[in-house]
């Protein structure tokens, strides 16, 4: 049993801790979230030329390895900066795609201008019907000729308002519910539409239109109707991701509320000193350590292969769902008027671990797939 | 209302009110009568029968057929006037423009209706504790807005119970008609749960005290005519109850700004309020020089019948029946899923439970004994049940909520709507009603209430 980082995952750690502790200030984030751009393209370049870009892709595909671990090294800390510029949508769930399904020719056209940072991609997955269940899919492709002919609704597709194209789940049979295709569509492709919006926590994302679009039938990705089980997989590894993005969030809202209680005088005394206080911030650090230790579980399981990752991911969504609500709603809580205010950071980790509660799958669902899984 | 005696079962609730948040539903609570029938809405009146069951004293929480008919008249009232735009931005949970409270508070007035706890003289209603619950649980029900409570019911009480003849007629007509909005200058950085602790100053200079501090989390100030603030006239040493007084401040007097906070989700709801050697003439302190802590203290146990919103979560957690009932997940609704059902009946059981704490309060109001530490408990439960309401309908939204679009929630909006209304604004009031359990007395603080005052620790 060794739980503790290799010297790459130690450097490779080193080198996002200090970006985000020395660049990525919450004032700057803040200006990016308020400003009309979907994110900040120099930090995109930054990341390119420290090689964070490399570390979703196998060695084949020109990556550090493809590893959870790595993965979670990365996301965890960008957990901590409220990091905003999206590895998640580009790099791990359409680059995800793209290394799961995509020929050697599709990864290599695709993957090398992700990795190189001057490509922007979105998995545009989710419809306002869908809920969670990744093969309920409206979104058709006619099959005519050398080309599918698209329509339909993507909802809230993240980075969808930067994206250059998108990879698409969509269906290609109506008669085989639950069968899915990929395509991959250019975003300025004639009749597709964005309106694109920031989310709460600060992401960009938007709706996407195809009304009757031209999608080539070289654009698609592994085999006609059998991708779902490539989606499961990339949304697992992706799941995986940001459950470690919150636990960096929580160890972060933990590390800010033990802080203030320390400098918050009432009554004449710290308020760290009532006790009331304390055993609620016992509490969020025991969340917090559990989070942890199920976070390492299910990465290790994802790293085996072992065909237990399912469940394994299942089970720390769930947990870190729960210890996510709990520690943000503390965090807030116990800051008082100041934790509901736009200009505290807490307010804003907060935001994003609801957010990352529902991304991919809600606390509940998560409960019952372990228990079908 | 008798006390509850335990003597016999307690058989007939409020069963119009429950149909209503149970309507149809094949799980709905049935409560059978003492004939051994349902009880309808269509069956006469059981509280006679259950008065006279077998000569014993009867628990009954019946409205009586003059409350029934107060009932019905509001129920009409709210019907005929309740505008469609207020009614539909109140039921999503948006914030309300200030013209938005204004006309449904002049509305109220028109009515009589405005001032539901001031005494008639003043031109109150006049209400018992009863009648008042049950206009605060129709209008909830219905979807009107709660008056906005620093005018009406917060300040007024305190110029009609310690001002002299000057002020009263000089501030509350303008209170009652809602001519003039006020705010409430209380909270101070470094006063919070510690309120006493306050430094705002008030200098004695001839006719005026020269005001000086800052207070915060100061609601709606940018919309207020007038703030009442509690300032510290006394020296820093002195005891709170002989330092701290009640002024009335003029918003447009020379030397006051404002620093707007927005809340977590975006919306100017609050503001620090800055004092820079503000002139206030001394005929506007109410009462005497440093009792402003006893007044206040008066006036924090006097608001205090609607504090559990047991209407409103009500209200909103019909509405989450509803959604979850239209929201497909899986194969099933969200509402049939095994998980979701189990959280709602929780949530559904506990506001049961509260109903009837607050009914017991209004009980122990009637019969003459003061609201206690009772609104702690209201207070506390009120505001996590409100909350866990939120929960479930940003649940039932899911992934629907992200999308930040406030402006679309607007009346005007005519561009391209994302998602519906109430997935993306049930994210921002889950957001924003986290403040509910640190307001008004943060629940931590209720809850030291209740361990000194009730458990005597």
């Amino acid at each position: 049993m060794d739980f503790s980082f290799s010297e790459e995952q130690q450097l490779l750690r080193d080198s996002v801790t200090r970006f985000i502790r020395q660049d990525y200030t919450f004032d700057t984030r803040q200006k990016t979230v308020t400003s009309s751009e979907p994110f900040n393209r120099e930090y995109w370049k930054t990341f390119a030329e420290l090689g964070w870009l490399l570390v979703p892709f196998s060695e084949d595909e020109g990556g550090l390895g493809g590893f959870a671990v790595d993965l979670i090294v990365v996301m965890e800390e960008f957990g901590r900066g409220m990091v905003v510029e999206p590895l998640l949508a580009s790099a791990i769930l359409a680059g995800g795609l793209i290394a799961e399904t995509g020929s050697d020719d599709q990864k290599h056209d695709w993957l090398t201008p992700l990795m190189d940072g001057s490509l922007q991609l979105a998995f545009a997955f989710a419809e306002p019907q869908q809920r969670f269940d990744l093969g309920n899919v409206a979104t058709s492709a006619e099959p005519a000729g050398d080309h599918y002919i698209l329509s339909g609704h993507k909802t809230v597709v993240l980075n969808g308002g930067a994206a250059d194209a998108m990879v698409v789940s969509v269906s290609t049979d109506s008669s085989k519910p639950g069968s899915v295709s990929l395509l991959l569509v250019d975003g300025k492709a004639s009749g597709v539409t964005r309106t694109s919006y920031k989310t709460v926590d600060g992401h960009n994302a938007a709706e996407v239109y195809f009304d009757r679009v031209r999608v080539p039938r070289a654009n698609l990705l592994g085999a006609e109707s059998e991708t779902l089980p490539a989606i499961e997989k990339v949304i697992d590894r992706a799941t995986l991701a940001i459950c470690a993005e919150a636990v960096g969030a929580m160890e972060s809202a933990l590390e800010k509320t033990v802080e203030y209680t320390k400098t918050r005088k009432q009554f004449g005394v710290s308020i760290s000193t009532f006790q009331a206080l304390q055993h609620r911030m016992a509490d969020m650090f025991i969340e917090c350590q559990q989070a942890r230790s199920i976070l390492m579980m299910a990465a290790m399981q994802l790293d085996t292969s072992n065909g237990a990752a399912p469940k394994a991911v299942s089970a720390a969504k769930s947990r870190i769902g729960k210890a996510a609500r709990r520690v943000g709603q503390e965090a807030v809580q116990v800051h008082g008027g100041i934790g509901v205010t736009d200009e505290l950071d807490v307010a804003h980790l907060f935001k994003r671990l609801t957010a990352i509660q529902y991304l991919f799958g809600s606390t509940d669902y998560h409960t019952q797939r372990f228990i079908s899984a | 209302m008798p006390a509850l005696t335990g003597h016999g079962p307690a058989r007939n609730v409020r069963y119009h009110c429950l149909k209503r948040i149970l309507p149809g539903t094949p799980s709905g609570l049935h409560y059978p009568s003492g004939s051994g029938t349902v009880h309808t809405a269509s069956s006469p009146c059981l509280s006679d029968k259950l008065n006279n069951y077998g000569g014993k004293p009867q628990v009954n929480n019946e409205y009586t057929l003059e409350e029934q008919q107060f009932r019905s008249q509001v129920r009409q009232f709210l019907q005929d006037k309740l505008p469609e735009d207020i009614r539909r931005k109140s039921l999503l949970g948006m914030h309300l423009e200030k013209d938005d409270c204004v006309r449904w508070q002049k509305i109220l007035y028109q009515q009589g209706w405005a001032a539901v706890n001031w005494p008639e003289q003043h031109g109150g209603t006049g209400w018992t504790a009863t009648q008042k619950n049950i206009f605060e649980t129709e209008c909830a029900l219905a979807g009107a807005p709660e008056v906005v409570p620093f005018g009406l019911k917060m300040v007024a009480p305190v110029i009609f119970t310690f001002g002299n003849e000057d002020q009263k007629q000089r501030f509350l007509p303008d209170i009652l008609t809602s001519n003039v909005w006020w705010c409430q200058g209380y909270s101070e950085p470094n006063a919070g749960s510690d309120l006493a602790s306050l430094k705002t100053t008030a200098h004695r200079d001839g006719e005026h005290y020269v005001v000086n501090g800052t207070k915060t989390w100061t609601t709606l100030a940018q919309y207020a005519d007038w703030i009442f603030c509690l300032v510290r006239t006394g020296g820093p040493q002195e005891k709170n109850q002989t330092a701290i007084s009640f002024l009335l401040i003029d918003m447009h007097s020379p030397g006051i700004s404002l620093s707007p906070i927005l809340t977590v989700d975006g919306y100017r709801e609050v503001n620090e309020v800055h004092f820079d050697n503000v002139q206030v003439p001394v005929e506007n302190r109410i009462g005497e020089e440093g009792k402003g802590w006893t007044y206040a203290k008066v006036l924090l146990t006097h608001e205090r019948t609607n504090i559990a919103r047991v209407a409103h979560s009500r209200c909103q957690l019909q509405r989450a029946r509803e959604l979850a009932s239209d929201t497909v997940d899986g194969h099933q609704t969200l509402m049939e899923n095994p998980a979701f059902a189990q959280k709602f009946a929780e949530i559904e059981i506990e506001l049961l439970a509260l109903e009837y704490t607050e009914l017991r309060t209004l009980d122990a109001i009637r019969t003459g004994q003061a609201p206690g530490p009772e609104s702690s408990i209201l207070k506390i439960k009120g505001t996590e049940l409100a909350q866990s309401i939120d929960e479930l309908h940003m649940e039932i939204a899911a992934c629907g909520g992200l999308p930040y679009v406030p402006w679309q929630l607007e009346q005007d909006f005519d561009g391209e709507r994302i998602g519906t209304d109430s997935a993306v604004n049930s994210w921002l009031r889950y957001f924003n009603n986290r403040k509910s359990s640190i307001y008004g007395g943060s629940n931590e603080i209720q809850k030291n209430i209740i361990c000194k005052a009730v458990l005597g620790l």
